[in-house]
Formats: C-alpha cells, sequence, structure tokens
C-alpha cells in the first residue's frame, strides 16, 4: 500500500539548515492501523505532511498505491490527494461558513460529482458518523467531538486509500478522544488503512502498530495487540 | 467560468462572509459614486459656460458708431458716425473669406395693434443673414428673404410673444399688423433661446425699414460672424484689421474709442474656452484620482481577503483543490462584488445628483449629470484593474503549500 525509502527532509533556520527526516523507511500494507508517536520535534508530523503530499521530501523515495510520489506539480498533487488521501486534523479544519452537510460533500466537488450525487453521498456519510440530523448546521454549531466526526465524514467521502490522522484527539476530552477512536477502529475493521500521528500512550495503543520517531530516524517498529476502545467508553 | 456550482461556491461565500464582502464592495461603490458626482458637477459647469452664449452665435462682431471723441484729419470732435448700406457692402467686400454671415441693423419703436389689443414693441430691421447671427428659431412661416429686401416688402417675423398677446390664441400667419399706422403682413413667427426681451421684438426687411421710417440708408449697427474657420487669434487679429480699416474709412483717428466700436465675441469665448478648457483637465484629474483611489483599494482588499481566506485554501487544497480552482474562487468572488458595488454607487452618485439639482443650480450648477458611457468605462476600468489587481495575490495563495496555509490561524 505505502512503502518509503530512506526519506530525507530538512528546515531551513536563518543560515544553516535542520534535518528532521534523517533516512526513514517505512512499508503499510493494506488495512493496517499505524501510530507514529515521538516527541515533539522527532519529525512525526513532518512524515504524515510528506505521506499526505502537503510536503515534499528533500530525498528518498515515496510509493504510494504503486504509484511512485515524485516530481509533484500542484496540479497533480492535488489530484492525488483528492483520489488518495483523506484527511483528519487535530484542530479539524471544518470551512467555518459551510455546513456539515456542504463540508463533508466539499471533496466529491473536487472530483467533479454533480451536485445531486455529492449530497448524496455525503448525507450518507454524515449518518455513517452519526450525524445526519446535524447536517445544516454550520460547525460552530457542534460539539468538539461532533466537529471532528463531521471531518472524519469529509476524509471518509472521497473514499480514500488511505487515512492520515495529525493527532485526531488532540483537542478533546478523554470520552469524546475515546468515541472517536471507537469510530476510526470500526472503519479499519471496515479494511480502511489509516495511518495517524500521536503522543497520547493510549491512543496509540488502540492501533495494531506502533513507529516510534526520535530525531528523525525510526527507534521502534513494533506490532501490538490493540486495544478496543468500546472498553473505555 | 460559468460552472454553476463554481458560482453556488462564490454565491455562498460572499453571503456567509457578509462584512468582508461589505467591506470590499464599499471602497467601489464610494470610488464609483465619488466619480459620478464630481463629473456631474464638473458638467454642470461647463452646461453653464455653454448656455450663457447660446443666444448669439459665438463667433459674432458687433459694429457700432458713435460721436467722435478726438480731433483728427482736421476734423473736430464730436462728429456723428453713421453707418449706411454701403458700409455693409464694403465690408462684405473688402474681407469677404472672413465673413460668414453680415447684417446690418435699424431700431424702431412702435406702437404694434391688432384688432383690440395694442402694445409696444421694439423693431429689428435686418439682413435675411441675420436669423443665423442671433439663433433665431422660426418656428411657423419663414424669415426675411434676399427678395423682401429687394422689393422693400411690408413684411414682419413676430416673436412667440408677441403673437401670444396681440393675436391671443388665433395664429398671426398671414394677419396684418398693424405698426404705428401701417399694416404689415406677418409671414413668420420665432422663438428665442435667449429669453423674453428677444422673444418680443419684431423683425422687418432692414430696406423696408429705411424706406418707410426715414427715407434713408442709414444703419444703426452692423453685427457679422467671422468665418468659423479661424481659430481664436486669428478672429481677434481680423476685429482689429476691420477696426482699423473702419477708423480710416471714417477718417477717425486710431486713438479714439467712442466714435467706432468693434466687440468680438471671440475675446469672451476664448476666456470660456480656457475655462472649459482648465475643468477638462480637472474632470481627467479627478477622475484618474478616483479610478487610482478605487484600485488601491481593491487590491488591498484582495490582499486582505487572501489572508484572511488562508486557512480556507489550505484546506480546500488537502481535500484536492487544484491551484486554478482557487484563483478563479477568488477571483470571481472579487469581480462580482466589483460590479455589484459598483453599480450601486453608479445609482448612488446619479440619485445624489438628481437630489440635488436645485442646490446646485443656485451655484451656477446647471443640469449636472454624467453620460452613461463615461461612468459604465469607468466601472469596467475599474472591473478589469481589480481583476488584474487581484490575479497577483490569488495567484500567490494558490501556490501556498497547504501545509503551511493550515497551520495559519
Amino acid at each position: 500500500m505505502l512503502k518509503i525509502n530512506k526519506l530525507h527532509k530538512s528546515y531551513p533556520i536563518g543560515d544553516s539548515s535542520l534535518h528532521v527526516l534523517k533516512g526513514i523507511d517505512l512499508s503499510v500494507e493494506a488495512g493496517e492501523m499505524v501510530a507514529i508517536m515521538g516527541s515533539s520535534g522527532s519529525g512525526k508530523s513532518t512524515l504524515l505532511n510528506i505521506i499526505g503530499m502537503l510536503d515534499e521530501a528533500d530525498e528518498g523515495e515515496y510509493i504510494l498505491d504503486n504509484v511512485p510520489i515524485k516530481d509533484l506539480t500542484e496540479k497533480k498533487a492535488a489530484i492525488y490527494r483528492n483520489k488518495f488521501l483523506g484527511f483528519i486534523f487535530q484542530s479539524f479544519n471544518l470551512i467555518n461558513y459551510k455546513s456539515a452537510l456542504d463540508n463533508v460533500a466539499l471533496p466529491l466537488y473536487y472530483q467533479g460529482l454533480k451536485r445531486k450525487e455529492r449530497i448524496e453521498k455525503a448525507l450518507f456519510h454524515l449518518e455513517k458518523v452519526g450525524l445526519k440530523k446535524w447536517a445544516t448546521h454550520l460547525p460552530n454549531e457542534l460539539s468538539g467531538g461532533q466537529k471532528q466526526r463531521v471531518a472524519i465524514a469529509r476524509a471518509l467521502a472521497a473514499n480514500p486509500k488511505l487515512l492520515l490522522a495529525d493527532e485526531p484527539t488532540g483537542a478533546l476530552d478523554t470520552t469524546t478522544s475515546y468515541e472517536i477512536m471507537d469510530f476510526i477502529q470500526s472503519l479499519n475493521d471496515e479494511g480502511k488503512t489509516i495511518l495517524m500521528v500521536t503522543h497520547e500512550e493510549d491512543i496509540a495503543n488502540m492501533c495494531k502498530r506502533i513507529v516510534r520517531l526520535k530525531d528523525g530516524v525510526i527507534m521502534e517498529d513494533v506490532f501490538i495487540n490493540q486495544v478496543r476502545a468500546l472498553q473505555h467508553v | 467560468m460559468f460552472d454553476r456550482d463554481l458560482w453556488r461556491e462564490i454565491f455562498q461565500s460572499i453571503n456567509m462572509n457578509k462584512t468582508r464582502s461589505l467591506l470590499s464592495g464599499f471602497t467601489v461603490a464610494f470610488a464609483i459614486s465619488l466619480f459620478a458626482i464630481l463629473f456631474g458637477i464638473v458638467n454642470g459647469l461647463v452646461n453653464t459656460f455653454d448656455t450663457a452664449f447660446v443666444d448669439d452665435a459665438s463667433n459674432s462682431i458687433f459694429i457700432n458708431s458713435g460721436k467722435t471723441s478726438k480731433a483728427s484729419n482736421g476734423l473736430q470732435a464730436g462728429r456723428r458716425i453713421q453707418f449706411k448700406n454701403e458700409d455693409q457692402a464694403w465690408i462684405k467686400e473688402e474681407f469677404d473669406d472672413k465673413v460668414q454671415y453680415i447684417t446690418s441693423r435699424v431700431y424702431l419703436n412702435v406702437t404694434a395693434s391688432f384688432r383690440n389689443e395694442k402694445s409696444n414693441y421694439t423693431i429689428r430691421a435686418v439682413n435675411p443673414d441675420h436669423q443665423y447671427l442671433e439663433n433665431t428659431l422660426v418656428t411657423y412661416g419663414r424669415f426675411i428673404n434676399q427678395s423682401d429686401i429687394k422689393n422693400k416688402t411690408k413684411v414682419v417675423i413676430i416673436g412667440r410673444l408677441v403673437e401670444e398677446d396681440l393675436f391671443l390664441k388665433t395664429t398671426a400667419i398671414g394677419k396684418y399688423i398693424n405698426l404705428n399706422g401701417i399694416q404689415y403682413k406677418v409671414v413668420g413667427v420665432f422663438s428665442d433661446d435667449g429669453g423674453d426681451n428677444e422673444e418680443r421684438l419684431i423683425y422687418m426687411p432692414v430696406s423696408t425699414a429705411q424706406q418707410i421710417y426715414g427715407n434713408n440708408d442709414y444703419v444703426d449697427q452692423i453685427n457679422l460672424t467671422y468665418n468659423p474657420e479661424m481659430d481664436f487669434d486669428a478672429a481677434i487679429g481680423f476685429s482689429n484689421m476691420l477696426t482699423k480699416k473702419l477708423k480710416e474709412r471714417f477718417m477717425v483717428s486710431q486713438n479714439d474709442q467712442r466714435a467706432i466700436r468693434v466687440r468680438n465675441l471671440a475675446n469672451e469665448s476664448k476666456i470660456v474656452n480656457q475655462m472649459t478648457g482648465g475643468l477638462g483637465v480637472m474632470v481627467l484629474v479627478i477622475g484618474f484620482g478616483t479610478l487610482i483611489a478605487g484600485i488601491v483599494g481593491i487590491s488591498n482588499m484582495m490582499i486582505f481577503i487572501v489572508k484572511e481566506r488562508t486557512k480556507e485554501i489550505g484546506i480546500r487544497k488537502a481535500l484536492g483543490a487544484e491551484p486554478k480552482s482557487i484563483v478563479s474562487i477568488i477571483l470571481l468572488e472579487s469581480i462580482l462584488i466589483t460590479i455589484i458595488a459598483g453599480f450601486l454607487g453608479l445609482l448612488l452618485g446619479m440619485g445624489v445628483l438628481e437630489l440635488a439639482k436645485p442646490i446646485l443650480e443656485e451655484f451656477f450648477i446647471k443640469d449636472p449629470s454624467v453620460s452613461w458611457s463615461i461612468v459604465i468605462g469607468a466601472l469596467i476600468t475599474l472591473i478589469i484593474a481589480g481583476a488584474i489587481a487581484g490575479y497577483l495575490p490569488a495567484k500567490k495563495a494558490s501556490r501556498i503549500k497547504p501545509i503551511v496555509a493550515l497551520r495559519d490561524n
């Protein structure tokens, strides 16, 4: 599903540069649920951003679903993002002047679907996250957990191959976090490949595999026994 | 561009971000309404100047005579100078290519009556050319013609108000009017923009008046218009030359300001022309000024809008928006706002002009209005300029890395 070889990334800071990723090798199979852990500055978010094509690596190879991701033009990146990836952010990143339904339908708009079809699909996904009744509400009328569920519905709407989550529970309280994790686990059960960045051990333990980063290299890469979030809810 | 979904996105964005849309629209509306108002006021000033000279042809020259104030050529001061028919002929001959129309004038005061109606009027006995000198509009009938002059026919052309006074509700044409006991046939009725006094005149062939009221060939005044192809300086040169030659002809000292007086409207027209020219420059400065202010306003607004929407742009890009769609959504939104706001500003400016009309008239600003073509032109300029000014920040926004945009708070 996903294969990364000798990935390097550095950011210029003044005259010098900060080497954030120092040769990352990672391969993820379809259906996996991987937590990328590390302290701040370990490079975990940078890695996720490169995988999400939100940022570009300086060196190394990145193959997603047998497609080598390189020499991306803006347009090509946009098409790949739309086709392959779904994003879940810590701060939800919903468009505040659009209703829940319109937010979910937005990636479908960029896929070029007809309006009727978009609404239909968006409603289906909203129902899946249990927010069909809230379809016409604006994001600021929703609770944090509801916002994140709208964001998940949006990430799912385009039917991506890979779901990327950057601290998906970072802005939520514990109970809500577990609810969200339960939902993400159920998505994984259905076969979605999920990659998430987190620094919370309990959240990481709800994944099936933990990759620990430190100072830009992978320290540890282990498969674990998944803790079901439902036990805690 | 005509994608319905794209427009839905744009309308939603405008509708849900009312403050932002109002603010950016306000700049444009303000610039355009200011443009319309200032332009209208200047136009009103120009109109005032124009109407001040509407009565007489602006290339008129009036020649009057009086008593000499200086002795010359062995003749004493105090001699009366009298123009005659031959003087008009002489001017025409001497300055043939410089004279457009020429007429003599003889003034008489008469008591006119028709049936029981009776009143006092001034007769202006003139040549056929007079019609063009005075901008006389013959509403029906005809003006004096050459055969009237030759045959000394007893015909008159009366002013609109003379007809009203004497003929009441009936038409005057073909009827006979009594002027100091002599019957004249009315062959025409005229109107004149020069005011009520001009419409209380009676025109008569100059030869008729000379024969009946003096049996001489005396002329009170000679009027002419100079060839309109001459510019002001050439016209002023012409009237100076005419004055000099006339003084020689009547053996009047060249320094005598009384005996022969030549008034050339070119002198006044030149000043008016310079003023309207100055106003024209003012219009250009105002026009450019407000337009540039509007363009700067729009550019600033665009930069602000792009800044404000950075995060949204990041989200859209993460969801698969191509750069092209980012540019078009921002650009079309601002163009739409510009068009709507510009149109409202236009209506506002014209409405203010319309309301302020009576007040402005007191300040010699007559009929202040703007031609649609000018204002629409200004609006289109503003839209194009706004689009160009907006394109650069929009393009830049479309190039922002989504990760940078998403980090923006």
